[in-house]
């Protein structure tokens, strides 16, 4: 049964993506066309940290209540999470190429706080393979996962705006919304983060039901 | 449960630490031995920038082993010994302080060797101390909850290794950067923001560690 929020996801997607390519945008140096990327390379990043806030919810409703369910949620999340700080990256490595002149900087924050994370949620699944009881597991990994959220957070949201970083909104850069975020690229990039935000949903989803068959069929 | 004073805990860790003496000595002779290695390739190290890192990597490195070992000793038999005998909460508080007083001095060791083998280009001493005290303290708290995390798991020292190393870089890259300006001779005023940063890091993560601590005791 297909449920209304994922023909939403869809069409929003489908909508940024028609008229987020057609809709007139500032004027701006250096940015030129390439402010469009700011429909695909923020809600990008919006979905994975919604994904990521919904793997720690489930670790601590693990720990609380110690029951599978929530760890299986869990661990999708996470690996839904990883899986799209993929296209974040690399429509962020696009953007970076053509407005500050290089793929990758080690200056930036926001960059090294990106690369830390997928660091810790590869580490988070190397844990969990590490462990074979099940229950075990799910304890142990929802610690590590609260844990590591958390610096995490530090690391991306507190750190960068403390120090230089080329990102706007931090260290001394004007924010977006402060004079570029008009009205014509609000009417595309709400929306493209909660269409973002309801296909990583939709993912989740499919993965989550996959996961509890896997999990039935191993328990019979 | 048998609930035994805090104190007495961290009696134990001594009693036991001082007991070995060999893994001590072991730890001391790691850090001469790192030391006097980099010593020898670097010759003679003029950018500060080389200096602190190479200072922050050997310490990483020295860290991570020493604090390995923390829970790794606590086998199966014990855990259940220690299950009944000790409050959880105090349990990890007595290894985080014992780690962090180890930490601490280990600290002061490799920078007294690092100065002595490599020369040393800090201008503002009080600043330095001050932040190899705080990071030392903040690392022993994250790195007392990752030894107990692996020694729950398949108990190796790489698992050690790639569960903390990610999780530390917030604290080192503020460590570096505080460490920095102590190197450069920055005014206090400069620097405090960052000094802030270290005390509140060292906060969190130790409120963490005991918070979590908990969940892992139980088998």
């Amino acid at each position: 049964m297909i449920k209304w929020w994922k023909i939403l996801g869809a069409l929003l997607i489908l909508y940024t993506i028609v008229w987020g390519l057609q809709n007139s945008v500032p004027r701006l140096d250096i940015l030129n066309e390439t402010i469009r990327n700011v429909y695909y390379h923020v809600p990008i990043w919006f979905a994975m940290l919604f994904q990521m806030g919904v793997s720690v919810w489930f670790a601590i409703k693990q720990l609380s209540k110690n029951d599978l369910k929530s760890d299986i949620l869990s661990d999708q999340a996470a690996q839904v999470g990883l899986f799209f700080s993929i296209p974040g990256l690399l429509t962020g490595c696009m953007w970076a190429k053509f407005t500050w002149g290089t793929w990758w900087t080690f200056e930036d924050p926001k960059l090294n706080g990106v690369a830390i994370a997928v660091l810790i949620y590869l580490a988070y699944f190397i844990l969990r393979s590490s462990i074979i009881d099940e229950l075990k597991r799910a304890r142990i990994s929802a610690v590590y996962n609260i844990f590591a959220f958390v610096m995490m957070n530090v690391f991306i949201m507190i750190l960068p705006r403390l120090t230089d970083s080329l990102h706007p909104g931090n260290g001394g850069n004007a924010k977006f919304a402060q004079y570029d975020m008009d009205s014509s690229l609000r009417t595309v990039f709400y929306p493209a983060v909660i269409g973002w935000v309801l296909i990583s949903l939709w993912i989740l989803d499919i993965k989550h039901r996959m996961a509890l068959l896997k999990h039935k069929q191993n328990e019979d | 449960m048998i609930s035994v004073p805090l104190t007495h805990l961290i009696k134990k860790e001594f009693l036991i630490e001082f007991r070995q003496k060999s893994t001590l000595a072991g730890i001391f002779v790691y850090i001469i031995s790192t030391v006097f290695v980099s010593a020898l390739c670097f010759k003679k190290i003029i950018n500060p920038t080389v200096w602190n890192a190479l200072f922050w990597v050997i310490f990483l490195f020295i860290t991570i082993n020493v604090s390995s070992k923390s829970f790794l000793q606590e086998t199966k038999g014990k855990g259940l010994f220690n299950y009944i005998y000790y409050n959880p909460r105090h349990f990890i508080i007595s290894k985080i302080i014992y780690n962090m007083l180890l930490m601490a001095t280990l600290s002061l060791l490799t920078f007294f060797f690092y100065s002595w083998f490599v020369g040393s280009m800090v201008q503002n001493m009080g600043m330095y101390l001050l932040c190899l005290l705080f990071s030392s303290t903040a690392f022993s708290g994250v790195l007392s909850l990752m030894s107990a995390i692996a020694s729950k798991a398949s108990n190796n020292i790489s698992l050690m290794a790639i569960l903390s190393f990610p999780v530390l870089m917030p604290l080192i890259l503020v460590s570096v950067k505080l460490s920095k300006f102590a190197i450069d001779g920055l005014a206090w005023s400069v620097s405090f923001k960052y000094l802030l940063i270290l005390v509140m890091l060292n906060f969190v993560v130790i409120a963490l560690a005991t918070l979590l601590f908990n969940y892992l005791w139980k088998d």
